[in-house]
């Protein structure tokens, strides 16, 4: 398995060599991303540049900085452990600087949601490892 | 009218059920379509030297073969796809790919999507849908950064799709339901669907509660169990099938991406590039295309689906289903068994329902839903989130 579950049955990841860095950095409450010289920013971390497979990359600290591309209202909570948290948005995030994250919007009303709002990183602490959740940018 | 070197010349396919209580092994399940399907095609099974399954339950590694051995087929040619819901339609032209460089001449196409017996002796089981789709597995970029934020199973990642399709083009959720409705008008032509019986209005879909905005629960396909299966082969033995051969005249596959966050753009997926590839193998325009029979998980996968395909222009999906009837009896007949919309969901057997519906039209077989003519179908098939898309174009003989 490749993941695994807080005690409420949450699934949390489960790191590797190879994306330990990003954790590293979200328990810093700093979003990492690898930087290649010729393509840019890419996301999700990955052994090779996505777009040329080049291997000299870099971990950068990123503002995280974005906006809404697109979002839904999970009313259900189709993870049943988020259920408690339903409804909840979920939105692709699109990066300044490129890369699109996947990511839970918090501290923001279901209703306010919109694609083109600006969001940054929102840091939560869970049973000893960080995710990387997104929300409203003042 | 485009090539034919491959053709589809028998079917078989099960009602899909909620509850499937004849619980069998997927080998045995394997075993009765090949049968079926021979039996439907008037070929005998020592002609069968051919062979595509999609998951073979029993044995996750070495399934083609495993497949072969139960049967008792000697193959030359074995093989496996996963392809999600565009398997069927990927291990068609798989299948007729391998016929027209003589590969193999007869090939069984099989897609079983059962239940096996329980090691209790239990009774029959429900579906236990698996949320994570996979994304489970150790190292996976899903279960690191999307699982634990809640993006799991399906219907979040389409209805994203259909959220940006909202705002780019003002779309109204009513032209979705219409999309809903008129399929499972024609599932009412269509006794082995699970919604037979069971007419919607818009109304009701617009009235059924939202699972993900803007998708709402008439809008998502039911799992289900079934299994359906196709026979492929040459030319010249279709010529002396019982059936008016269905030739496997075009086909385009393309594939960017497998989560949705990652698809190069959410509005323009990958049917476009698979479509243009088929029309232009098949040397077919859309305009003689009588029926369409789309992948149709979510209502918003027909819409961008009709335009990616190229049936009209970027943000003109509303017009032209607003404009039409899809109704097997309407003016542009869409999945006329009822889709997997008003059919159900059996997992690659729903996939290969859009497949099977297309011959069953062409060969003139499809009884009180029969259209008037029918000798070019479009037939596709989406798998994952938008993701690996395949294109066909059949054409009868």
């Amino acid at each position: 398995m490749g993941l695994r579950h807080t005690e409420s049955g949450r699934p949390l990841p489960l790191p590797n060599p190879t994306t330990q860095p990003f954790f590293d950095a979200a328990r810093e409450h700093r979003l990492a991303l690898q930087r290649c010289p010729r393509d840019g920013f890419f996301y999700y971390p990955r052994s090779r540049c996505p777009h040329c497979l080049g291997d000299d990359w870099a971990w950068e600290t990123c503002s995280g900085e974005g906006e809404v591309h697109s979002f839904t209202i999970d009313r259900v909570g189709h993870v049943p452990a988020l259920r408690e948290y339903a409804p909840f948005a979920i939105a692709i995030v699109e990066l300044a600087n490129g890369p699109r994250i996947t990511a839970r919007l918090v501290d923001v009303s279901v209703d306010d949601v919109a694609i083109g709002m600006p969001v940054e990183p929102a840091f939560e602490d869970v049973d000893g490892i960080t995710l990387v959740h997104f929300r409203p940018r003042a | 009218m485009g090539k034919k070197r491959a053709a589809i010349v028998g079917l078989s396919e099960w009602a899909p059920q909620r509850v499937w209580d004849e619980p069998m092994f997927s080998l045995e399940a394997h075993a009765r379509l090949a049968a079926e399907v021979l039996a439907d095609a008037g070929v005998d099974k020592a002609e069968v030297d051919g062979l595509v399954v999609s998951s073979v339950y029993e044995s996750p590694m070495f399934g083609p073969s495993a497949a072969a051995e139960y049967l008792g087929l000697k193959t030359n040619f074995a093989e496996i796809v996963d392809l999600g819901g565009a398997t069927a339609c990927g291990m068609i032209w798989r299948a007729a790919a391998a016929i027209e460089v003589g590969a193999c001449e007869t090939c069984l196409v099989l897609c079983p999507s059962v239940i096996p017996p329980r090691p209790d002796g239990d009774g029959p089981r429900k579906m236990d849908f698996p949320i994570y789709l996979g994304g489970d597995a150790w190292g996976s970029p899903q279960g690191q950064f999307e699982i634990p934020e809640g993006l799991v199973a399906a219907t979040p990642s389409f209805a994203m799709v259909a959220q940006r399709y909202m705002d780019r083009y003002g779309l109204r959720e009513e032209t979705l339901a219409k999309i809903a409705v008129e399929e499972r008008d024609n599932a009412q032509r269509n006794p082995d669907a699970i919604f037979h019986g069971k007419p919607i209005t818009i109304d009701d879909v617009m009235n059924s509660r939202y699972v993900c905005d803007p998708l709402k629960l008439l809008e998502i396909v039911m799992p289900c169990f079934g299994g359906a299966a196709v026979l492929v082969t040459t030319p010249e033995r279709a010529k002396r099938a019982r059936h008016r051969p269905v030739y496997v005249s075009g086909f385009g596959e393309h594939c960017t991406h497998k989560s949705i966050t990652y698809a190069p753009d959410l509005l323009d997926n990958p049917i476009r590039v698979a479509a243009d590839r088929a029309f232009k193998m098949a040397g077919t325009e859309r305009s003689a295309v009588d029926m369409a029979s789309m992948y149709d998980c979510f209502t918003i996968t027909v819409l961008v689906t009709i335009e990616n395909a190229g049936f009209c222009g970027k943000g003109e999906g509303e017009a032209f289903v607003s404009e039409r009837s899809l109704r097997w009896d309407g003016d542009w007949p869409l999945n006329t068994h009822g889709g997997q919309l008003g059919m159900g969901q059996a997992g690659t057997a729903g996939g290969m329902g859009h497949a099977t519906e297309a011959v069953r039209q062409l060969m003139g077989r499809a009884g009180d839903r029969q259209l008037g003519k029918a000798d070019v179908a479009y037939v596709n098939g989406t798998g994952g989130m938008m993701a690996e898309q395949v294109a066909l174009i059949f054409e009868g003989a």
